[in-house]
């Protein structure tokens, strides 16, 4: 790892402040932006109003008849204020570090909407708008610094799962496709200043490999890397990821990035983590993430695990020293992140397993 | 608690690797390499049975699958990927780590594309040098895996100890300091040879990977020693019981000396004490090599335990009981020569006309003979064997058959009359005679003709036996213009007969483009031996022929309309833009070397045991048909017990033909000053008088600037430099001699003699050309004078300065033979003659230029312009038309 840090005085500082303590990630987006009750003119704002992107006159002329609506990712550039204003709320709760709003700013996602064009856009502008709130907070609280985690998310396909029953042995993405995806977003996602890159909600892990070369591609190439955090995601009550691994055989898939963090998020509530968490907490060198949804989705696709709850379940993970960072995923909100950081703040970080060596 | 990080492997599970699991299995049976039945699944497209071998080795105990699909006629990465894909949709498969074996790079990289979890790849080496190895390295470090490491550097293959030990110590530092590779993720492969082949270097290699193992393991304690099990037990093919033993007592030992991974068949391991005790002292003996006589003594009780377990085969000439058609059988089966007249002879009083017992048992012996060769279960020296059985029975009743067809004049029937001879100016017949010999086989009658034979000559003999075939042969280029030639003539003497083409030249486009359309009867190309007897079938049958043919002749109107529609996409670049980018250096400060021995040198009788050494056997084995590099080709899983056989047969010839001076080897080689003028190159005498013009052609690729277009001629400085540079030729033959002993051979009916004396003699004759040119290296030009390569890295021309032979790739022109051998006096110098068509004889002989430039280097000139044709033909005095018949395969246009 003879590549130099791109910002190691970040580094130093989030490095510091995981020793210290446990970090507060901050909680879901969707819900957040449901809250505001956007139409299709309003995710287009004006750029896109006309039905096709104005800023890209003679390129990427946009069929009027694709709604926009759902493309939550685009509001970075059509409602900035908006996305500023959810990353100010959960700066508010007491978040130490915030997601960028990138989850679909993939070329591969954003082909829903027809918008691959925007894939580098998005991730810059999404990194941006997050850097300004951080940095706001950290003015004002300089002993307390936070931190931008730039995200990619899953993409919409699976390298290691056949979309066709009749046939196995067919994929719909390749891994090279997707390192290419990645390495765009990711350049985004740097340029805009990120601190942190987060590879999340991997519920292929073959995806999250196709990310984590291109990662190291491109920080192979720009002589300069950034700290890697790596979520997965077990997907129901089998302990398995979509693609079917355990919690340790995910770890084990992902290890060689050496992320400073590996954790698992969405899918599941909090309780029903635990032993996931625990797996990894045994097993892992770095340090341990969970930003778990509240509870299950209820008939109508909502979650109603209130912050009070959340909060209880999750302090036990941290009194039982398997946390280092903390945060929530869907259904959760700045009150739930308020109630998480109240529940831990008291409890130790999970210690790294090399410093426990040294301890002993 | 220890320091050592445990091994993190994954498939949808875990797998740590801790001192508690003693040893991992890796499956080996998704091997193509490794297993003929796998091979042929993926071959046949059969993946659904494919993936079930990978599921009977999960379930069998395999806690890692190793895949490999490295074979020349499969498609590797796509099979790779394929592959890989379709297990990972079978969670009771997928739930173990993969193991990518390939050794190509680009195979690798399409696995582990594929691999959700963390497998291994198998395997990086220094082979190419450490850059290379470094930067596969990082690429596993990058897709998440760990890494076999085999002991293998640019020297070669380690067999010793010291060695493995060496070059595995050496990857280890590289890994660890410039990569900062988890040292837990190394897995070493010492590399496991086999043992008791007759051979005794290699009664040592499975001590030698057990002591490097354990010093391995003491050096690298947190690192893994791995390797391919089964290779060490390959002489003993066919012989489970034996194998099992092997395996058992090896990996016994080895695991105590801290071997801790394996790839093995996991559902055939023996337990060490299952294995009869008798038989486990001789096979320690064996693996631990201690004692000379090791090898024969398990031999000795080998057969005993054949059959299967516990049941003693008490008897090995059980066949001997047999009636006497399984026996002639067994002996065509196994190429057993020893009982072949008794058992003809008793066939024969059995039966009521000696032709009944070529027309029963024996053929029926050949057709199993044929069947086993077409389904790959036999290979090319055992069925020329087989022939030389089949030869010797029927030479042995043909007075029976004169006398019978005198009585009754019956002359019984076979398949078919063929004609083959190898066209005029050619002499090289080692594929030829296989191909009869195959075809004989196969009971067609073969009246083969030789070598340099006029199209007249095979002309007439056709009509005068009413041949069913006729079948050409060559391997030089020139030979091809002489082919097309015996189609037209056939075309206009109204031949209606097929015409088959085959040799080392000829392909499909060529004989689609430039034989058939002149021919209109069949006209069809013979790829190898094996290939011969099917096409030569398909056309005597009236039932096969319309089909077989039409099939043909679409696919060669396919090529032609290909051919046609070429696109521009590979233009050459004018005459003049290529001399612009020609070879150059800073001939001013260049100082050409002088040679210590100027003028002829000429070497009578070289010693043969000396040039021995500097054989290059792979293609010896190549011209076989057994497909492999040396040595690997012996541990070959599908080849490797046929190959070793070969092998000792080829060592027996050798002993003989260097104790008793079968043959004799000679040389001349000459320096002369020379001067690059133009695209040629002036020699001079020691007078400065002229004395010839070397034509050179030049590359006329469209390049990048730095990359220059390459002419021989570049490589001498030229005239205007004012520097005295030098040329040097060469002419080596090891075939003095041969002919007396090819024609014993042939007299006693043993083709498989005759063609080893031949495949011997070109490989002595290639040798010589080496050890030559090491010589010229070293002493009589001596640019080189502290020079010292083994002789892989001789085979890998890794040495300074090149050897260009006319007629091959740098000097596709044939005809400048005619200038080096008048510069050698090569004919008066070393008995070789040069026929019209330029080729050598004695065939097993080398010829070519010597060129000393640092920067010189073998390259293809390629596809030549209309432009350039035309330049040359004037330099060499020629008409277009004649320049463009000695460059036909290298046109780029279609002449007139």
């Amino acid at each position: 790892m003879s590549t130099p840090w791109l910002h190691p005085d970040r580094v130093a500082l989030l490095e510091n402040a995981l020793r210290q303590r446990i970090l507060i990630l901050d909680g879901g987006m969707g819900t957040m932006l449901q809250g505001h009750q956007l139409d299709e003119d309003g995710f287009r704002g004006d750029r896109f109003a006309e039905g096709r992107d104005s800023a890209h006159e003679h390129h990427h002329d946009h069929p009027g008849s694709c709604d926009l609506k759902g493309n939550n990712d685009l509001l970075t550039l059509t409602k900035p204020e908006i996305i500023r204003g959810v990353h100010e709320a959960y700066l508010e709760a007491g978040a130490d570090l915030v997601e960028t709003n990138t989850f679909n700013s993939t070329r591969i996602s954003q082909a829903d909407y027809h918008l691959e064009h925007l894939a580098y856009e998005l991730n810059r502008e999404g990194a941006r708008l997050a850097r300004a709130a951080c940095d706001a907070y950290t003015a004002k609280t300089p002993d307390k610094p936070r931190f931008v985690i730039g995200v990619l998310g899953p993409t919409s396909r699976t390298a290691s799962l056949s979309p066709d029953v009749n046939d196995p042995g067919f994929r719909n993405v390749t891994f090279e496709e997707l390192a290419a995806n990645y390495t765009e977003s990711a350049n985004g996602l740097i340029d805009g200043g990120a601190d942190v890159i987060m590879v999340e909600t991997i519920f292929d892990t073959l995806n999250a490999k196709a990310a984590l070369f291109a990662l190291s591609e491109l920080f192979h190439q720009r002589r300069a890397r950034l700290p890697v955090m790596i979520s997965g995601t077990i997907t129901d009550r089998s302990g398995r990821t979509l693609s079917g691994q355990t919690a340790e055989a995910f770890y084990y898939s992902v290890a060689h990035a050496r992320p400073l963090t590996v954790g698992l998020n969405c899918a599941l509530g909090a309780a029903d983590l635990r032993p996931h968490v625990q797996t990894l907490s045994n097993v892992a060198d770095c340090f341990i993430s969970t930003h778990p949804n509240a509870g299950l989705p209820n008939a109508f696709g909502e979650y109603d695990e209130t912050p009070e709850q959340m909060a209880s379940v999750i302090g036990s993970f941290a009194r039982d020293g398997l946390l280092n960072l903390v945060g929530g995923c869907c259904g959760t909100t700045p009150a739930h992140i308020k109630a998480i950081a109240e529940a831990v703040r008291h409890c130790p970080p999970r210690a790294l397993p090399v410093a426990k060596q040294e301890a002993a | 608690m220890s320091s050592i990080r445990h091994t993190r492997l994954s498939g949808l599970e875990p797998l740590v690797i801790t001192p508690d699991l003693l040893f991992v299995n890796v499956g080996e049976r998704t091997n193509v390499t490794g297993s003929a039945q796998f091979k042929k699944l993926i071959k046949e497209d059969r993946y659904e049975e494919a993936v079930d071998v990978a599921r009977q080795q999960v379930a069998n105990g395999a806690q890692i699958i190793d895949v490999n699909m490295d074979e020349g006629l499969i498609d590797s990465e796509a099979a790779m990927t394929r592959y890989l894909n379709l297990i990972a949709a079978e969670p009771d498969i997928a739930r173990v780590p993969v193991m990518v074996d390939s050794s190509k790079w680009t195979v690798i990289e399409a696995g582990l594309r594929c691999l959700q979890g963390k497998g291994i790849v198998n395997s990086i080496s220094m082979k190419e040098g450490e850059e290379i190895f470094l930067e596969h390295a990082r690429k596993v470090q990058q897709y998440g895996a760990a890494v076999v490491v085999m002991a293998f550097d640019e020297q070669g293959q380690a067999d010793t100890c010291e060695r493995k030990v060496e070059i595995c110590s050496r990857a280890y530092a590289l890994l660890t300091t410039r990569l900062d590779f988890p040292p837990e993720d190394i897995i070493f492969d010492p590399n496991i040879f086999a043992i008791a082949t007759g051979i005794e270097e290699h009664n040592n290699y499975a001590v030698d990977f057990i002591e490097a193992t354990r010093e391995l393991k003491k050096r690298f304690p947190a690192s893994h020693i791995s390797g391919g099990v089964s290779n060490v037990s390959f002489s003993f093919r066919g012989n489970n019981t034996v194998r099992e033993a092997i395996h058992s007592v090896f990996l016994y030992h080895a695991i105590k000396a801290g071997m801790d991974m394996g790839i093995v068949n996991a559902g055939a391991l023996m337990i060490y004490d299952d294995v009869p005790e008798e038989l486990r002292e001789r096979v320690e003996d064996v693996v631990l090599n201690r004692r000379p006589d090791a090898t024969e003594r398990l031999l000795e009780v080998a057969e005993k335990f054949k059959a299967k377990k516990g049941e003693v085969v008490v008897e090995n000439l059980a066949w001997r009981e047999k009636p006497v058609r399984d026996r002639l059988s067994h002996a065509l089966v196994h190429g057993i020569d020893q009982y072949v007249e008794v058992d003809t002879e008793e066939a024969r009083q059995l039966s009521s006309r000696p032709l009944d017992v070529i027309e029963g048992p024996l053929m029926d012996g050949m057709n199993v003979v044929g069947d086993l060769f077409g389904a790959g279960k036999m290979f090319l020296p055992q069925v020329v064997k087989s022939a030389r059985v089949m030869k010797k029975a029927v030479a042995y009743l043909l007075p029976y058959i004169e006398e019978e067809k005198l009585r009754t004049g019956d002359v019984g029937k076979n398949n078919g009359t063929i004609v083959m001879a190898t066209v005029k100016g050619d002499v090289h017949d080692i594929g030829k005679n296989i191909v009869g010999v195959v075809l004989r086989c196969n009971n067609f009658d073969v009246i083969d003709l030789g070598v340099m034979v006029s199209a007249q000559k095979i002309l007439d003999t056709a009509r005068e036996h009413n041949a069913d075939i006729i079948g050409l042969s060559g391997l030089i280029t020139p030979s091809l213009e002489e082919m097309s030639q015996v189609a037209r003539e056939m075309q206009r003497q109204d031949f209606q007969i097929p015409l088959l083409i085959g040799g080392a030249t000829t392909s499909r486009a060529h004989t689609a483009l430039k034989i058939e359309p002149h021919y209109k009867s069949p006209t069809v190309w013979v790829k190898d031996a094996s290939r011969a007897v099917g096409v030569a079938q398909s056309l005597v049958s009236k039932e096969l022929i319309d089909n077989f043919m039409a099939k043909v002749r679409a696919e060669y109107a396919e090529v032609r309309e290909r051919h046609r529609n070429r696109g521009p996409g590979k233009q050459l670049v004018s005459l003049e833009k290529a001399r612009g980018q020609r070879f150059t250096c800073d001939w001013a400060s260049y100082e050409p070397p002088q040679p210590n021995r100027p003028g002829i040198t000429v070497f009578d009788a070289y010693d043969l045991a000396e040039l021995r050494r500097y054989i290059d056997w792979s293609p010896f084995f190549n011209a076989w048909e057994l497909a492999g590099r040396y040595p690997a080709i012996l541990q070959d899983e599908i080849v490797g017990t046929q190959a070793t056989e070969l092998f000792r047969d080829a060592q027996e010839m050798l002993d003989r033909i260097v104790k008793e001076k079968w043959l004799t080897a000679r040389g001349v080689i000459g320096f002369w000053p020379a001067a690059q003028s133009g695209d040629d190159t002036e020699v001079y005498a020691a007078d400065g008088k002229k004395l010839a013009t070397l034509h050179h052609l030049r590359q006329q690729v469209d390049k990048p600037v730095e990359r220059p277009d390459f002419s021989l001629g570049d490589f001498i400085a030229p005239k205007e430099a004012g520097k005295h540079d030098w040329i040097g030729g060469f002419a080596v033959t090891s075939g003095v001699g041969i002919e007396e002993h090819v024609a014993r051979f042939e007299a006693a009916h043993d083709d498989y003699s005759s063609i080893m004396l031949k495949a011997l003699a070109d490989r002595l004759a290639e040798a010589f050309a080496e050890r030559m040119h090491e010589r010229v290296r070293r002493e009589f030009w001596g640019y080189m004078p502290d020079e010292t390569l083994d002789n892989n890295a001789l085979i890998d021309e890794k040495y300074c300065g090149i050897r260009p032979a006319p007629g091959y790739p740098a000097c596709p022109d044939h005809t400048e033979k005619a200038t080096l051998f008048k510069l050698l006096d090569a004919t008066a110098n070393t008995s070789i003659e040069l026929t019209e068509g330029f080729a050598m004889y004695p065939t097993a002989a080398v010829s070519g230029w010597y060129f000393s430039h640092p920067d010189s280097q073998y390259f293809v000139v390629g596809r030549l312009t209309r432009e350039q044709v035309e330049d040359y033909a004037k330099r060499k005095g020629w008409t277009r038309e004649e320049a463009e018949r000695w460059l036909a395969p290298n046109l780029d246009y279609d002449p007139d």
